[in-house]
């Protein structure tokens, strides 16, 4: 075990190279919507449960379920209104089991990016050769269901290994929604030295930590993401941030629930200065305009107070 | 380290789901729902009239509400029967004054302890489900099948001397079952059951020993979950059962396609006296909806959506 993931370097929030969005925007925008399949009986993982009951978990698998058979369409109407474009994370098997969820959104021009074979299926215990086949996979199910080539990752279920990053980058990724550290993008530091970027994808707003982890009231939770959006709007004038909404929709689709969140992106999207993005588009934006100065002074930065970077 | 090889083999992989007890499909693909007299909400209360035992095995898993303290834990124990002993009265009375029904899900032995509540109950007509036997007595994977089988047994005997109608439908203590839960409740005479919260209108789901079909009540919108578990406000509980309401009123209107409001209540959370008032706000508002509510027993909406 290492003491630090040694990905990315230190970067003081107030000593950075500026990022210009597109258009002059202050805040790139973008919503994730984890679209996802759970399985009632996956096989055993030696460090992690798949369900706290005994299985058959109804309780646990038939609350994941509802965002399948019922939550997708509700979330994707707001999201149509708003002219909001997902940024899917993928549960690929999801191509097999319910095609049409998948359909839905490729019809909308959604980007889709890799969460794993399965939310069932943990990286841990799995050797490097493992979790390159399951990754390699995942990113070929996209590619023959979709058509997209998967440029991001976020680990099933967030399970990780000193690997996964390393694995997903030579697999011919550019990005990960895996680490928290930051409110801009961050060039992250791979041993294959391939260009590779960390984009934000807000754990705080995160529709099922808020309502499963942190327990919050669904209009606090819209008003936590108008907050955050406010904060980072008056911020985004001196350089670009990014807010990341993520969604699961059978937490966020909940008749109870949507509401609030469809009112903070209704304020979100009232205001101009806002880039609705996807995750490839603000990970390539900034890999093209702003990756190099980004590192550049991050070197500077650790050479001035003597720190090998 | 690796992992053993079956672990990236993915043997339920296919188009639909990982098991057989139901078919994939998405609520809005459906054919439309259309309610009695063309009202776009169907309304389902139901009361869940439980039983937490002093003595608490655990086994399986404690059910949320069970005994938690060194026995013997009176401070729990008493809390829960408060709801039997008062907070049923209060849930009664207020669901009375606003003029709505509903059904009750009670554990078998609530009927051998309290055959007076059971009585009260049978006296507003309402429809009973089949509850279990008690709270401790949850039905789990690895639990015995004779046991399960008289358990589904006792519980649906005991309440039958009350019941105005054939109990038709269950609930499971916590929602939990075992591998062959559905199995044992189809042979038991059950048509439907309420345990899978993975849809909002109800669906057909197959056994063994038969077909029969789930309506699901949820879990998130519940007096217990919201405020027992997600320690949520009582006032914010009754805000989410209305904004509720009312999405779902939108929603049903919008796309001309009837929508179904469940709500499960437990008298040992929401009937006490600081609690009651909100679950009177809620009430009220439905009321002040009625005339696009349609407010039925469980067993007759699922007849009307399998009818359609």
């Amino acid at each position: 075990m290492k003491p630090d993931p040694g990905l990315y370097d230190y970067l003081p929030w107030d000593a950075r190279p500026r990022i210009a969005w597109p258009g002059g925007a202050r805040v790139a925008l973008w919503i994730a919507p984890n679209i996802e399949f759970y399985e009632l009986d996956p096989p055993p993982n030696p460090q992690r449960k798949p369900w706290p009951r005994p299985l058959p978990d109804v309780l646990g698998y038939s609350t994941r379920d509802y965002g399948n058979r019922v939550g997708h369409q509700r979330m994707m109407r707001v999201m149509d209104r708003l002219g909001l474009r997902g940024s899917v994370s993928l549960s690929t098997a999801m191509c097999v089991h319910h095609p049409e969820v998948v359909a839905m959104a490729a019809e909308r021009n959604w980007e889709f990016f890799s969460h794993g074979i399965y939310n069932t299926r943990y990286a841990y215990g799995m050797d490097e050769a493992q979790e390159r086949a399951m990754i390699d996979e995942s990113m070929a199910l996209i590619a023959e269901h979709t058509g997209q080539h998967c440029d991001g990752y976020l680990a099933p279920a967030l399970s990780h290994s000193e690997s996964t990053i390393d694995l997903f980058a030579e697999a011919g990724g550019i990005y990960t929604c895996d680490l928290f550290h930051d409110d801009q993008p961050t060039p992250v530091r791979t041993r294959s030295g391939k260009r590779f970027v960390s984009l934000p994808y807000s754990l705080e707003l995160n529709d099922t930590i808020v309502y499963v982890v942190n327990k919050i009231e669904p209009r606090r939770y819209g008003q936590m993401i108008t907050d955050a959006f406010d904060r980072l709007y008056a911020e985004g004038e001196t350089s670009g941030t990014v807010l990341c909404v993520p969604l699961h929709a059978y937490q966020v689709s909940h008749p109870h629930r949507l509401r609030a969140f469809e009112q903070a992106m209704d304020y979100i999207c009232s205001r101009d200065k806002v880039w609705k993005a996807t995750g490839r588009e603000i990970a390539q934006h900034f890999l093209d305009h702003h990756y190099d100065a980004f590192r550049a002074a991050a070197s500077a930065q650790a050479s001035a107070h003597g720190i090998g970077a | 380290m690796s992992l053993d090889a079956s672990y990236l083999q993915y043997r339920q992989r296919r188009y639909g789901m990982d098991h057989a007890r139901y078919a994939w499909s998405m609520l809005e693909q459906r054919t439309p729902q259309h309610w009695p007299e063309s009202r776009p909400l169907a309304l389902w209360i139901n009361v869940s009239v439980e039983h937490f035992p002093l003595d608490a095995s655990g086994q399986g898993f404690k059910a949320h509400g069970s005994m938690t303290m060194p026995y013997p834990d009176l401070r729990h124990y008493t809390l829960r029967d408060y709801g039997n002993r008062v907070g049923v009265f209060r849930v009664m009375q207020a669901l009375a004054e606003h003029g709505i029904c509903a059904s009750y899900a009670v554990n078998g032995e609530i009927a051998l302890r309290y055959p007076a509540l059971l009585a009260r109950i049978a006296s507003s007509g309402s429809e009973l489900l089949a509850h279990g036997w008690n709270m401790d007595c949850v039905h789990y994977g690895g639990l015995d099948q004779a046991i399960e089988r008289q358990w589904i047994a006792d519980s649906i005997a005991a309440l039958t001397p009350h019941a105005p109608q054939p109990i038709r439908g269950w609930l499971s203590p916590a929602r939990s079952q075992s591998p062959r839960t559905p199995e044992l409740l189809r042979e038991a005479g059950m048509t439907w059951c309420s345990d899978w919260v993975n849809d909002e209108l109800p669906y057909r789901f197959d056994t063994a020993s038969g077909a029969m079909h789930t309506l699901p009540l949820p879990i998130e919108l519940e007096d217990r979950f919201v405020i027992g578990e997600n320690l949520h406000a009582e006032s914010e509980w009754a805000d989410q059962c209305i904004d509720a309401a009312d999405f779902l009123l939108d929603e049903a209107r919008a796309l001309g396609a009837g929508r179904l409001l469940a709500i499960n209540l437990h008298p040992w959370v929401i009937g006490q006296p600081h609690r009651i008032k909100h679950l009177e706000r809620v009430l009220a508002h439905l009321a002040a909806n009625r005339a696009a509510i349609w407010n039925a027993a469980p067993s007759t909406i699922i007849d009307a959506a399998v009818a359609r």
